[in-house]
């Protein structure tokens, strides 16, 4: 999911082109290409049925059930909901997914803003956004491991520089303050140099003479950043905070692979607790009801940044 | 070496909106310069610091902590982790002894991404075209449809998608576990029917005129016109497939279809709590990163600048 973020733009572009074309096209064919179009349609939408549609309905018709996998689902109405209510760890997985999302966003977004503009100013060469996107192109577990190994309390290199700096040492996976932040600090470093290249290509498209005008009327560097970069960013910044925000309330590899969950319940974020019911205690119910809860947290969360930020309006147009 | 995550480029939020100065001040340069060597050092050295670990003796780790060089030079952990020490010998390097092979999981990995990848892109880049170039009735509804899939979170799907997979009897299975990528990904034929949109139509139409039915146009015409953007495609699934954790641990936890990024992850937890087995570790982490690596060094050009909006045009 490399590039998602080209999604909103380019939906409009392309509807121009589609009118554009279907006026070019329409002398040339007559109008039904049906029988053509399924056949090249077709294996797509296998995949789309069986593995989208399918499971989204299945979901959300277990998560009224309670089902172990052996026998049937057998059907509880809201029993799942209404206990999940109840349950105090839910609660806990949700409130530890906001610290871990808060804490994630706030950084790398600040992070990379700062060194997309740095980029944009002094160096915009491939080698050092290259040299930046490489964290992202690995895996969240190799992620996991390489900072667990380096963030380790005895022989950790960092652990080793906070000792020289005349600091206690830190025990970032054991202690239940550290946890998370230690968690959202690995995310933040993967994905730090991705999102600011994300923003990069947005500041590349802000069209160059509008800063020479500013110049002209004699425009303070801050204000020009104020009234010009930031107003013509924000479309692209929206998009990023979106794309960011859901993908960081899906975290789990890196919390399986090192704290699974612990110190006591420190790390365990909704997705593992989903992990957890589903496929340790075998409640298949249960976890699906999660399941449709974090679905309509995303939707509520896209929704509401998309609204208020306006995300899908330009200010270029 | 640096090696604190989050503090060192954080000036560089601070600082940014004095940037911009009518005079290029030049220690002004040199300061942003310095911010962002200091971000490639960070996202860069930890790399390094991986290699030079696995390339150590775990016994010598303590002692030499910080020391830039391998801590008492081996290839050891590299053999621990293809499986070509005997166990006696892994334990006394501070392994578990446990039977890993990382051979198996390399070749698995290559599989499961190869499969998903080439059948992804090529049913995608089909459905694409029929999005982009065909009319028929329903297409812009169903296409909206594929597109409302990118929103449904994984974890969702990924519950009954097992089960399904469960009740075909699939589990633990190659097949059953390239399924769910293999027919589409809504983001490649997003992707790629934007590119065909874009793409002069001039040549089908001729084609068109002499006779050329669809198939032929698809795949003598389209397709290899649309080489660079399937490659550009195929090498970013290929790294998400690569990178792909969660569905591989559901449906894949048996050594014979375990995925490296799965069987790092029991590599660590057989790895001995009080003294873990940080070479060999780092050796595996090593050998799951080095195809994306190799990858990188190939193509980085191509992956960099697919990053953004270089899809739109």
């Amino acid at each position: 999911m490399m590039t998602t973020l080209t999604k909103n733009p380019a939906a409009r572009s392309d509807q121009r082109a589609v009118r554009s074309g279907r006026i070019r096209r329409g002398s040339l064919r007559r109008y039904g290409d049906l029988k053509i179009a399924l056949f090249f349609i077709a294996p797509a939408m296998i995949g789309f049925v069986l593995f989208y549609v399918v499971p989204t309905i299945r979901g959300i018709y277990l998560s009224f059930t309670e089902y172990n996998i052996l026998g049937d689902p057998e059907w509880v109405g809201l029993d799942n909901y209404a206990a999940i209510a109840k349950d105090p760890l839910f609660w806990n997985s949700l409130a530890v997914t906001g610290q871990y999302v808060l804490m994630n966003i706030v950084l790398q977004t600040a992070l990379a803003l700062g060194l997309a503009l740095l980029m944009d100013r002094v160096a915009k060469s491939t080698l050092v956004r290259g040299a930046l996107l490489l964290p992202y192109l690995m895996s969240n577990v190799i992620a996991a491991l390489l900072w667990f190994w380096m963030l380790d309390y005895q022989i950790g290199i960092v652990n080793q520089f906070i000792e020289w700096a005349g600091l206690p040492r830190v025990a970032f996976f054991g202690s239940e303050e550290w946890a998370i932040p230690t968690q959202a600090l690995i995310n933040t470093w993967r994905h730090m140099g991705y999102t600011a290249l994300l923003i990069f290509a947005g500041l590349q498209a802000i069209p160059q003479h509008l800063y020479e005008v500013a110049k002209l009327d004699g425009a303070s560097p801050f204000q020009t950043f104020r009234k010009i970069t930031m107003p013509l960013l924000r479309p692209v910044l929206v998009l990023v905070l979106v794309v960011t925000v859901i993908g960081s309330f899906q975290v789990f590899d890196t919390v399986a692979v090192t704290t699974q969950g612990g110190p006591v319940n420190a790390t365990r974020v909704i997705q593992y607790y989903i992990y957890q019911r589903a496929f340790t205690e075998s409640d298949f119910g249960y976890g699906s009801a999660i399941a449709v809860i974090l679905f309509l947290i995303l939707a509520l969360v896209a929704f509401i940044q998309m609204k208020f930020l306006k995300g899908n309006e330009s200010d270029l147009d | 070496m640096t090696t604190t995550t989050s503090r060192a480029p954080q000036p560089a939020a601070a600082r940014r909106p004095a940037t911009p100065r009518r005079r290029p001040f030049n220690a002004r340069r040199a300061g942003a310069w310095v911010l962002l060597a200091l971000a490639v050092a960070v996202s860069v050295l930890p790399f390094l610091w991986v290699f030079r670990t696995a390339l150590s003796t775990n016994g010598a780790l303590a002692t030499q902590s910080a020391s830039l060089l391998p801590a008492d030079f081996t290839v050891g952990a590299f053999m621990r982790v293809f499986g070509l020490q005997s166990p006696a010998d892994a334990v006394a390097e501070g392994g578990s002894g446990a039977a890993i092979d990382f051979w198996l999981y390399l070749r698995n990995s290559i599989v499961f991404s190869s499969i998903t990848t080439a059948g992804a892109v090529f049913f995608s880049a089909m459905a694409a075209y029929a999005f982009a170039r065909l009319r028929w009735k329903g297409r812009n509804a169903v296409f909206s449809l594929f597109l409302g899939t990118m929103l449904v979170p994984p974890i969702f799907t990924a519950l009954p998608n097992f089960l399904l997979i469960k009740n075909l009897d699939l589990l633990n299975t190659m097949l059953g576990m390239v399924l769910p990528y293999v027919f589409m990904t809504p983001f490649a034929i997003f992707f790629l029917r934007q590119f065909f949109l874009n793409m002069s139509r001039e040549v089908e139409e001729a084609a068109m005129l002499d006779g050329a039915k669809h198939l032929r146009i698809f795949f003598q015409i389209v397709l290899p016109n649309a080489a660079a953007p399937i490659a550009t495609l195929a090498l970013l699934t290929f790294i998400g497939q690569w990178n792909e954790y969660f569905w591989p641990l559901l449906v894949g936890s048996q050594d014979e279809v375990r995925v490296l990024q799965v069987g790092l992850g029991v590599f660590k937890s057989q790895s001995p709590q009080g003294a873990p087995d940080w070479s060999g570790l780092m050796a595996a982490t090593l050998v799951s990163a080095l195809p994306v690596l190799v990858l990188f060094a190939a193509f980085g050009k191509k992956i960099v600048n697919s990053i953004g909006f270089s899809g739109i045009k």
